[in-house]
């Protein structure tokens, strides 16, 4: 099983890492022609907005496709906002997949960035989240599961192949979350060769 | 449990940043047109480094009134310069919600003695380094990220380009270097001996590391990626150019697809006029900004 990561911009390198701590070979994506082979993609965290910029064309259009076949997602903050199908004050989805609504830096400017322990559903009451001019929630639609809150804001969610969160779980060691991912992708991939 | 101003929060915001073009701007109309063209984050500043070079005279921290403005127009980062040693601009910069200072050489310094205990802050701070001990002993006073230093406002990359070779080549010998011959390394290099072990537990410097001081064309910007560095700083090298919206989105192209050469082929062609440039030579010793 390979795993990429879009690597336009932002912590690439981190998620990179938290794939090889747990042995899962891994590439960069910066163009269309290297998701082939690809069992499951992240999008890092970053500059949303620059992100979008620089996956817009053939590459945001194979991103839609393969997340509407039902490919498996994981995106972080930055990486939320574009899996989610509506943004608070933009008209424009990314690329959505993901049917929740995100308010852009809900948790304020840098000065209010936090590290925080969360309890997250069939992960652990003990999970470290960097949270960073974080996005939160506002809206779940029907089939998202919310998977963990912040002071009563939703942080994690997922709906079926997707999963999305405000924080960077790519910015600890621990490597639960990934982890999580990682058997949502074998899941998925059992299926495929089911049918 | 929850907190506020770690060094994991303020070391994160940079690591985000990474692959990203932060660029200079006077005004909240020159913040759009940096965002609209995917800049990671704009750095407010009252005049940009060429101005500064040209017009003389001493150089502060920006008007708040420009900051918040800035800060109200787009929803990246904002940074804002302050005069290295001068806590008060941090203070204020700090109470006016920016997301990171830059504790530049670019203003004129406030105190030849000592920089700011950055520690002392909620928000994080970025430093110029022109090798590692500068860039170690920066990290000891609480800064979460790095930059070249360069020649700030000349439009010329050979100041930058010596900096980030001197700093990767003396990273490389940290990381090579019998543990007996630490102490002695740090000693010579001016480098806190702890900052030098983290360099040694993670292979490399322990915050990111941005190219910064004369990046004018996408061809800088790609040849300083190539050489190592994190992301990009533009000053003077977007509105002081011909055509600073293609300029602009083609040094993001650029330091995205740093390795590709046919897109930056594509990229560097009919950008107009690039902001004409300084020869270091020309620079009277006294007018030299990376030594402050």
């Amino acid at each position: 099983m390979r795993l990429g990561v879009l690597g336009l911009q932002g912590a690439v390198r981190e998620h990179l890492r938290s794939l090889a701590y747990l042995g899962i070979e891994r590439s960069v994506v910066k163009r269309t022609s290297e998701l082939a082979g690809l069992a499951g993609i992240i999008l890092p965290g970053g500059e949303s907005t620059a992100i979008s910029l620089l996956a817009a064309g053939s590459l945001r259009e194979e991103l839609r496709r393969l997340i509407r076949e039902g490919f498996p997602f994981f995106g972080t903050c930055a990486g939320m906002i574009l899996l989610a199908n509506e943004v608070e004050g933009q008209e424009e989805t990314n690329i959505g997949g993901i049917d929740i609504t995100v308010s852009r830096n809900a948790s304020g400017r840098q000065v209010d960035s936090f590290e925080t322990v969360l309890a997250v559903k069939g992960i652990g009451d003990d999970v470290p989240a960097v949270f960073i001019r974080a996005p939160y929630i506002t809206r779940l639609g029907n089939g998202v599961t919310a998977l963990a809150e912040h002071e009563g804001a939703v942080v994690m969610a997922r709906q079926g192949n997707v999963l999305v969160t405000s924080f960077h779980p790519e910015l600890t060691s621990d490597t639960r979350i990934h982890r999580y991912f990682v058997e949502m992708v074998k899941e998925y991939e059992k299926k495929e060769v089911a049918r | 449990m929850t907190k506020k101003g770690t060094f994991r929060v303020k070391s994160g915001l940079a690591e985000m940043l990474k692959g990203g073009v932060i660029m200079d701007v006077t005004t909240a109309q020159q913040a759009k047109i940096a965002e609209t063209a995917g800049a990671v984050a704009v750095m407010a500043l009252e005049r940009v480094p060429a101005d500064i070079r040209a017009q003389g005279g001493v150089a502060r921290m920006a008007d708040p009134t420009k900051v918040k403005e800035i800060l109200h127009t787009v929803s990246i980062p904002v940074m804002a310069k302050a005069r290295i040693g001068h806590f008060v601009e941090a203070q204020i910069l700090q109470a006016l919600e920016v997301d990171y200072i830059d504790e530049s050489e670019v203003l004129t310094p406030a105190d030849p003695l000592y920089h700011i205990d950055k520690w002392a802050f909620t928000v994080p701070f970025v430093c110029g380094a022109r090798n590692l001990g500068e860039a170690c002993r920066r990290i000891a006073e609480g800064a979460a990220m790095i930059r070249t230093k360069g020649e700030p406002g000349t439009g010329n990359i050979i100041e930058a380009v010596k900096h980030m070779r001197l700093m990767n080549e003396q990273i490389r010998e940290v990381l090579a270097a019998p543990e007996e011959e630490l102490m002695k390394m740090a000693k010579e290099m001016g480098a806190p001996y702890e900052i030098l072990l983290l360099i040694r537990e993670e292979g490399r410097l322990p915050v990111v590391n941005f190219a910064a001081g004369g990046i004018a064309t996408p061809a800088d910007a790609a040849m300083m990626m190539q050489l190592g560095c994190d992301g990009i700083f533009v000053g003077s090298g977007v509105f002081k150019s011909a055509d600073p919206e293609k300029r602009a989105r083609a040094i993001v192209e650029a330091t995205t697809h740093y390795n590709d050469p046919k897109v930056l082929a594509e990229v560097s062609a009919g950008l107009g006029e690039a902001m004409s440039g300084i020869a270091i030579e020309e620079i009277p010793p006294h007018e030299m900004m990376q030594v402050r």
